[in-house]
Order: C-alpha cells, then sequence, then structure tokens
C-alpha cells in the first residue's frame, strides 16, 4: 500500500516537472529556421541504405537475437512543407 | 504465471500513457498550424541480399516500387524472397539440413495532411510451414516550428504456425506499440528516442527445435506470451567536411527475463561527387531467457535450447559505398549501392556438442542494390 | 487506490495537453501583409547585383527556395510560366536560392531552364530579414513596395492562387 502511495508521487511528480517544463517551453522559439536545414536534409544525416536493405539488415538482426523493435524512423529531414 | 499477473499491474500506466498520449496527438493535430510534411518520394528499389554464417545461408532478391497519386497519396508495393539453406549446427545435431523458400509481399499508404503523416501498410510472408500477416499504422506529427517530430505506431500480426507433414497446427498474434520523438538540436545535429512494446502469444517456439534436459533431448517448451520492451536513443552530427557521424544505444527487457544491450557507431563520407561510403561498428549483447538451458539439470515447466535465447555477445564490422550512376537535378537519381558487414558471435552457455567448447561463429551478410529516385 | 488517483490523472493529462498545445502554437512572423517589404541586394546568378526598391513599380513575387527541397525545385515551373505570361505587363518574379553552394543552385535552375532572375542568398541574409517559416516561401509584393500575401509552403493548386493574386495586384 506505501509502496504504492510512493510510486504515485514519483510519478505525479515526474509529470508536474515534465508540464512546467513544456509550459516554459512555450516561451522558446524554434532556434533552427527551415533555411538552416540544408544539412539535416542531406542523406548523408540518415543511416538508412533504402527501404529494402534497411528491411534486411532489422531481418538477419531479429532472427538471430532476442531483441526487437525501437527502430522507428529518425524523422527531421528538410522540414519542406 | 504470477509473474505475468504482476507484469500486467506494471504495464498498466503504460498503457494508460499511450492511450493519454494518442489523445494528445489528436489534439495536436486538430490545432496543427497550416503547415505540412513532404509525401516520400516516387522512388524503384532492386535488391540482392545475402546472409552466409554458421552453415546456413540465406539469400535472394527483393523489389520495392513507390508512387504518388495526386500529390496526396504515395503508394508502394514490395516484393521479398528469402531462399534457407540450412546445415546449421542446431539443424546438423538434431535433424537433417533442409532447403527452403520464403516469401514476402508489402504494401503501405502514405497520406500527408498539414503537420501530420499517416501510413498505413501491410505485409504478408509465406513459407511451406509458416504463414504471418500483419498491419501496422503510423502518425507522424510536426510539432514547435517543425523541429521536433513525434510518431505513433500500431502493428497487429497474426501468424499461422504449421510442421512439414502435420500442415498448420496452431497460430501466433502479435501486439507493437511504438512511440518515437525526433528533436533537430542544431543546423547539424538531430537526436531521436524511440521506444516500443511488443506482445506476442500463442504458439511462440519452433516444432523442430529439441531442447536437452539431462542429457537427453526432448521437445522444447516455450511460454505462450512474451511482452517485451526496448528503448533506443539515436543521434547524427555534421562534421562541417561532407561528412557525419551516427551514434545509437538500444536497451531492451522482456518477460522471459532476457536483457540485451546494443550499441553502434557510424562515420559517413562523400567521396567527390558522386560517391559516398560508410563504416559502422556495432556491439551485442544478451542474457538468456529465464527457461533457456544448454543442459538442464532439473525438469521445468519451460526448457529451451534455442540459441537464440542464450547468453551471448556479437560485434559486427561493416561498410556501405553508394556511387551515383545518373543524375539529372530536379528529375532523378539513379544509385548504385553494396554493403557488406562481418557479425563474430560468441556464445556464453551454448555448447557445440561436436566439439565440446562454447559455440561461436562468424557471419558475412552482403546486400548488392540498384535505388532510383524519381 | 485506484478510484483515488482516477480525477488526478485526468487532470494531469489535461495539463500535459494543454502545455503541448501551447508548444505548438504559431511562432509570429517577420513579414506580414501590409507593411512595406523590407529592401535587401543579391547578386544574380548571372553576375550583377539586384536591388529590390528598384522593382518599384512592378507587381513583385519573391520565392525563397534551395535545391534540397523537393516541393521548392516542383513549384519552379509552375513560376516559370507565371513569369513568362505577366513579364510584359509589370510583373517582376524573383528566385532567392538559399544554398549554401552556389554551384548546386546555378546547375538545378540552368537544368529547369529557369528564366526569372535568380539571386543568390548563401549567408542567409534576405531569409533572416524576412524570417520566413517555412521552406519554399513566396512573398507578393505590389507596385507601392507594400507585402500584400504571404504563402508558406507548396502544395499542388497554389500557381493558380499564385496567377490569381498576381492578376489582381496589375490590375491596380
Amino acid at each position: 500500500m506505501n509502496a504504492c502511495r510512493i510510486l504515485n508521487s514519483a510519478r505525479g511528480m515526474a509529470a508536474l516537472v515534465l508540464i512546467s517544463t513544456l509550459a516554459g517551453c512555450a516561451n522558446v522559439e524554434p532556434w533552427v529556421k527551415p533555411y538552416e536545414r540544408e544539412r539535416l536534409a542531406d542523406p548523408i544525416m540518415k543511416t538508412s541504405g533504402g527501404a529494402l536493405a534497411d528491411k534486411h539488415r532489422e531481418h538477419v538482426r531479429e532472427v538471430r537475437e532476442a531483441s526487437r523493435g525501437a527502430n522507428g524512423v529518425q524523422g527531421g529531414g528538410c522540414g519542406c512543407k | 504465471m504470477a509473474a505475468s499477473k504482476l507484469w500486467l499491474q506494471w504495464a498498466r500506466p503504460w498503457r494508460r500513457a499511450l492511450r493519454a498520449v494518442a489523445g494528445l496527438t489528436g489534439g495536436l493535430l486538430a490545432a496543427s498550424s497550416g503547415r505540412a510534411l513532404t509525401l516520400p518520394e516516387d522512388s524503384a528499389e532492386a535488391l540482392f541480399h545475402m546472409y552466409k554464417g554458421g552453415g546456413l545461408t540465406a539469400s535472394g532478391p527483393a523489389v520495392l516500387v513507390r508512387k504518388s497519386l495526386a500529390d496526396k497519396v504515395s503508394l508502394s508495393g514490395s516484393y521479398y524472397v528469402d531462399s534457407v539453406s540450412s546445415a546449421s549446427v542446431d539443424v546438423i545435431t538434431t535433424a537433417s539440413p533442409y532447403k527452403e523458400k520464403r516469401t514476402e509481399y508489402g504494401f503501405g499508404a502514405d497520406y500527408v495532411y498539414r503537420d501530420s503523416q499517416i501510413t498505413l501498410s501491410g505485409s504478408n510472408s509465406k513459407e511451406p510451414d509458416y504463414t504471418a500477416n500483419s498491419m501496422g499504422l503510423d502518425i507522424a506529427q510536426e510539432v514547435f516550428g517543425g523541429m521536433t517530430t513525434i510518431g505513433l505506431g500500431y502493428t497487429r500480426g497474426a501468424d499461422k504456425v504449421g510442421q512439414k507433414g502435420i500442415g498448420f497446427f496452431d497460430n501466433a498474434k502479435h501486439w507493437q506499440y511504438r512511440f518515437g520523438i525526433t528533436q533537430i538540436l542544431s543546423p547539424r545535429w538531430i537526436a531521436s528516442a524511440n521506444f516500443e512494446a511488443i506482445s506476442d502469444s500463442g504458439y511462440l517456439g519452433s516444432p523442430y527445435r529439441v531442447a536437452r534436459v539431462f542429457g537427453a533431448a526432448i521437445p522444447e517448451r516455450v511460454p505462450r506470451t512474451r511482452s517485451s520492451r526496448a528503448l533506443k536513443f539515436r543521434t547524427s552530427h555534421d562534421l562541417g567536411s561532407r561528412n557525419a557521424v551516427h551514434a545509437e544505444y538500444r536497451y531492451f527487457w522482456d518477460t522471459w527475463a532476457i536483457k540485451a544491450h546494443t550499441a553502434e557507431l557510424g562515420y559517413s563520407r562523400y567521396f567527390g561527387d558522386l560517391w559516398l561510403a560508410d563504416a559502422f561498428l556495432r556491439f551485442y549483447s544478451q542474457k538468456h531467457a529465464l527457461f533457456y538451458s544448454d543442459n538442464a539439470a532439473a525438469e521445468s515447466l519451460y526448457i529451451s535450447r534455442n540459441r537464440q535465447l542464450s547468453t551471448f555477445n556479437s560485434i559486427g564490422l561493416g561498410g556501405k559505398v553508394s556511387y551515383t550512376w545518373k543524375r539529372v537535378p530536379g528529375k532523378y537519381e539513379i544509385k548504385a549501392n553494396g554493403a557488406y558487414e562481418l557479425v563474430q558471435y560468441k556464445f556464453k552457455d551454448y555448447t557445440d556438442i561436436r566439439s565440446g567448447g562454447t559455440y561461436s561463429l562468424n557471419a558475412n551478410v552482403l546486400q548488392l542494390s540498384i535505388t532510383a529516385t524519381f | 487506490m485506484s478510484l483515488q488517483t482516477k480525477p488526478v490523472a485526468v487532470t494531469r493529462r489535461v495539463m500535459l495537453g494543454a502545455a503541448l498545445a501551447a508548444c505548438a502554437s504559431i511562432a509570429l512572423p517577420a513579414v506580414t501583409p501590409a507593411m512595406v517589404a523590407p529592401d535587401f541586394t543579391l547578386r544574380t546568378m548571372s553576375g550583377p547585383n539586384l536591388r529590390l526598391q528598384e522593382q518599384r513599380g512592378q507587381v513583385v513575387l519573391v520565392n525563397f527556395w534551395a535545391t534540397w527541397c523537393g516541393p521548392c525545385r516542383q513549384e519552379i515551373p509552375h513560376l516559370n510560366r507565371l513569369y513568362d505570361k505577366y513579364r510584359t505587363s509589370g510583373f517582376q518574379l524573383l528566385g532567392v536560392n538559399i544554398d549554401d553552394d552556389a554551384r548546386a543552385a546555378t546547375e538545378l535552375a540552368t537544368r529547369l531552364g529557369v528564366k526569372f532572375p535568380v539571386l543568390l542568398d548563401t549567408d542567409k541574409k534576405a531569409s533572416r530579414l524576412y524570417d520566413m517559416s517555412a521552406m519554399p516561401a513566396t512573398v507578393v509584393i505590389d507596385r507601392d513596395g507594400r507585402v500584400r500575401y504571404v504563402h508558406r509552403g507548396y502544395r499542388d493548386g497554389f500557381e493558380k492562387t499564385y496567377e490569381q493574386q498576381i492578376r489582381e495586384l496589375l490590375k491596380e
């Protein structure tokens, strides 16, 4: 019972800290402008070797290793609209 | 059984959190500032892939085509073949070498609306004794002036498990929940964090694999549920002279008591106008599953001698080269790519019964492809 | 225990949502309709400098683009067409390129057969002045040098809106 309450308040504390940080971020301006994103749009910043090659590499690893997942794409790129 | 109940209790806040975030993203979608992501470029890829290691060879071709319609939707389709010829140590010592072919079809549809990208994907994989179908939905949302991208994803899979000579006798279901944040830190630096929870239920073992109890071979008994979590941190930094460095780390843990660490370092560099080269180094280590044993000295409800679940580590060193064969700026670009990786596996609690010592193997992974964007 | 946490959990979620929504808010743009278009002088692809203020008396469309931006490349043929059609009626189109490498810009512009003047803004002077929040960005300026319309990004059909606005301003 005690342990539950502690965990609860720990989660509550963490949420409050997160909220205050994020509320503060409403005053922070994006510091990288769309016209400064040339380097980020370059293919050299991606670790991908092509959709099929990535799929194969992931498959090879998943078959031989017990761990899987969290391989989401690192987006970002050119930020063009 | 008690362990899985405790696990569900612990997992409840995670599930609540995931639902909360899903709700938030819906709110963000509604409050979008009228800007948009871009559809993926039209492309076509052809790949020849090969894995050769420890007596097993798996190779085959693969093709992918992606085309956008009316600048609104991008459709993709893929065909992937895996021809496996296995004479690996567990196959040789417990069964006989075999040859098998697996065919996989995939499709995807990407839709971009203002700040968000919605991706629907599906795949169907068939081999003589195993079929797997899956459907997935991913949402990516740009926030904070386009500097932050939040991603949510869900995939549901259903498999039919069979055995040669018997046919399909059981099934397995999978659920994957993904959450990721990508953050631009500077004009040259990008970082991301990805979390994925995967749950499986059903027949999760192999009807061909045997475990060893008191030196005798018996069919393996694997739990019918598994829940895993993985957290990966990734970053890329442009170094300024047409080169970049990459680093990533992933921690994995699951209800089978497996804990794994993955760390990878990469370096990319342009050579002239037409060549791009990458090199990477990957470290992997994992601790064995609760019910894994090389040679069990006691009877237990679950027992397995699956190498994949043992304690082992691996080091991989690889390189990739890409040559821009034809480029018409603004129209199309064709690249020829080659990648090779050498991986050394060292098993700590799996013995090679042919030699008596712990098992280790070297594997070669080769990928040759042509990619075109237009 | 779970009954006690329910209302608190809901409030926490709502607050978190509100905070995140605040983050997603739009940054105030530096260039708004009705203000005088900030002046700049940049080198053109062909050599000589070109100053925005010298275009007074003409309707000007300033388009910020880059070679690494897909929608920018898609938009250029449409801009070319508009330039061809209205240049003799008192219309000027300026393409401001923001690539770090001017060579890449020149190569792409030549390949695409760009006829309108391409200005090179490698040190991002004009971009910072206009502080556009998207790529590509288009500003339509009237004969008096005032900003009339601002477009962020490019999607299929935008060129029709550009044409409408150009015709409207040419009539003035």
